[in-house]
């Protein structure tokens, strides 16, 4: 019998939701096979979360390097530990953790790697996982090796279970970090103009505004519409908009009434920042953008002469 | 400082990414650089620009890298590596990041930067596997590398907006999420002239083994769900957009 190991984040001494969502899973799949649920965290701030988490043993990883995250120490005390273990299989959330350690620890231990999963299903006794890949256009069917394969699954893939467990804890001290010296911590800043996640209107634009100058025809577009501009990260690299403004995986999560799409190809780092608006409408030049499979009304028309013309529209109803 | 960043390219979104027997038609599909690489080669200029540096373009010659690496050196990078062996368009990663690894020992670069990820990693982040490969200390989602002396310091971006600033001592490996500016911009003109008098290094690499998936097919996804179209022409597009927005009371007047 093996062992599945879920290495999970927490945030105010609760396990996150996608850390969550990862036991359900392990426990499924550990039913079918006999297996054993074991769950790592690290730093002490941690171990609350794991007291009642959906697994048999529990470790936690401290020491004075793990209170806030270090690629370095996480990465050594994870893949010493899993070499101790000898996991059947690694899962860790496709978060800025999971991206940052799951490739680097696969390649350590000499296992394979499956990043982007949204779904992981036995086929038999072959375990599958479902990647989604190429931004979303293209997903890949995989069959996972049970010989320690680390799997980074993409936060909200399926619905976590309530768990009544208590696992076995036990504890582990971390390496001391020797290259990578942590300076600071920087806390998020607040929105200095304005919240997007406040608007009921969002006029939101990616790069298929091609050109800072374009940013008034959002402006003037959400003037009339009692809106907020925000954007694609490309938008905010690019430095045409604060980080502010930024919504999606790397920027802020929104729920707006409606949320209009323009020149947003719908990548899943951005999907995760609004699919759950009341209303989707996306335009975008390219009929085969995934934003269109999120959004409930949808148009391949040109941004720049769309809005301009809305903007019209709406002024002359108001007359 | 000798900054190595590493490059490869990817289909191309803007055009349909056809299939046959669940895998990709590469020789129909055209290649552009990794958006993300491109990143990183441009915060690799900027530390030149800023502090001296360096910077040599290391590729894997799955197809046609040539353009790729003229246009870096056009940008400013000092060399260009091809690495050369028997390697086609269904590299994978793992492969990749294995093949990099033989070209990184023997160059003993102090700084590696490439891309955060790329649109077809399937089985894992280039950064994150040849960091592991290289057994030195990596780090993702980065941005605002900034050298002074032999120590390198950078923001790494945590989750929820929040982040963390990181010193360290050399060799390390970044993967890169944005530059600090957006990338530089050079003509064909430039790249073509250039291409006449500069040359690629080419390293002959042996194809190394590694661990491997089996992937069972490459396939469009059926949607969840399909907005409903209004078609390409502004003006009725608009006058869905008000009717809808109006049917839901959310026109203020
Ligand atoms: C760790 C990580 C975190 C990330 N976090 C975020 C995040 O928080 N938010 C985010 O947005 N992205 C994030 N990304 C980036 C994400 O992967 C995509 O690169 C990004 O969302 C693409 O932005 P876009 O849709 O504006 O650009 P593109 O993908 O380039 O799409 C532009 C679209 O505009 C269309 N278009 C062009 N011109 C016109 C026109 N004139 N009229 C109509 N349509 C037009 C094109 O058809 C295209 O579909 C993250 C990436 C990583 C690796
Ligand atoms: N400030 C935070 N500290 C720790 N975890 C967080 C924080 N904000 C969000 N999370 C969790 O991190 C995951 C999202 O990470 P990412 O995809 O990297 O943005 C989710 O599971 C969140 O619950």
């Amino acid at each position: 019998m093996g062992r599945i190991v879920v290495i999970g984040e927490s945030h105010r001494g609760a396990l996150s939701d996608a850390s969550r969502e990862l036991l359900t899973k392990a426990q499924e799949i550990a039913g079918t096979g006999g297996d054993t649920v074991s769950v790592v965290v690290l730093g002490e701030a941690a171990r609350d979360s794991v007291k009642a988490a959906s697994a048999k043993e529990a470790t936690v990883i401290v020491g004075p390097g793990v209170d806030e995250y270090h690629p370095e120490t996480y990465e050594r005390a994870i893949a010493h530990l899993l070499d101790e273990i000898q996991p059947s299989l690694v899962l860790m959330g496709n978060t800025t953790m999971g991206m940052d350690l799951g490739a680097a620890i696969a390649a350590r231990r000499g296992v394979a790697m499956v990043a982007y999963c949204t779904a992981l299903v036995l086929d038999g006794e072959t375990l599958v996982a479902t990647s989604q890949v190429y931004g979303g256009k293209l997903a890949s069917e995989i069959e996972v090796p049970k010989t320690g394969t680390v799997v980074t699954v993409i936060p909200g893939s399926w619905a976590p279970v309530q768990s009544s467990d208590s696992p076995d804890i036990r504890d582990v001290e971390a390496p001391v970090p020797s290259r990578l010296e942590l300076l600071k911590v920087i806390e998020a800043e607040p929105g200095q103009d304005v919240d997007i996640t406040k608007a009921d209107i969002l006029v939101s634009v990616g790069r298929g505004i091609e050109d800072p100058d374009n940013l008034e025809l959002a402006d003037q577009l959400a003037e009339a519409l009692h809106g907020v501009v925000s954007c694609s990260r490309p938008v905010v690299d690019s430095g045409w908009l604060p980080r502010s403004r930024q919504v999606g995986k790397s920027g802020q999560t929104v729920k707006p009434k409606v949320y209009l799409a323009l020149g947003i190809s719908g990548a899943p780092e951005h999907l995760q920042g609004m699919k759950d608006a009341e209303l989707i409408i996306a335009v975008n030049n390219d009929e085969r953008a995934p934003i269109f499979e999120v959004a409930q009304y949808g148009a391949t028309a040109d941004i720049l002469e769309l809005m301009p013309a809305l903007t019209e529209k709406l002024q002359e109803r108001v007359g | 400082m000798k900054i190595t960043v590493l490059m490869k390219d990817v289909p191309d979104l803007v055009e349909d990414l056809e299939l046959e027997a669940g895998q990709l038609l590469v020789d129909d599909i055209s290649f552009v650089v990794s958006e993300w690489d491109d990143q990183a080669l441009e915060e690799a200029l900027l530390i030149k620009d800023e502090a001296g540096a360096d910077v040599t373009i290391v590729a894997v010659d799955t197809g046609d890298v040539d353009t790729m690496l003229y246009t870096a050196l056009a940008k400013g990078a000092d060399r260009a590596v091809k690495i050369v062996g028997d390697f086609t368009r269904r590299l994978t990663n793992r492969t990749r990041a294995a093949i990099l690894a033989e070209y990184c020992k023997s160059e003993s670069p102090d700084l590696i930067l490439t891309g955060v990820q790329a649109i077809d990693d399937i089985d894992g982040q280039i950064a994150g596997l040849l960091a592991g490969y290289l057994d030195i200390p990596h780090a993702s989602v980065v941005r605002e590398v900034h050298t002074m002396d032999a120590q390198l310091h950078f923001i790494q971006e945590y989750s929820g907006g929040r982040m963390a600033e990181f010193t360290a001592a050399s060799p390390v490996l970044l993967g890169i999420q944005a530059a600090r500016k957006p990338p530089r911009y050079v003509t064909v003109a430039k790249v073509r002239q250039l291409q006449k008098s500069a040359t690629l290094d080419e390293v002959q690499v042996v194809l190394p083994s590694t661990p491997g998936l089996t992937v069972r097919r490459l396939y469009k996804p059926e949607a969840a769900g399909h907005a409903e179209m209004w078609g390409d022409d502004a003006d009725t597009v608009a006058e869905h957009i008000v009717r809808v927005l109006g049917e839901k009371k959310l026109l203020r007047s």
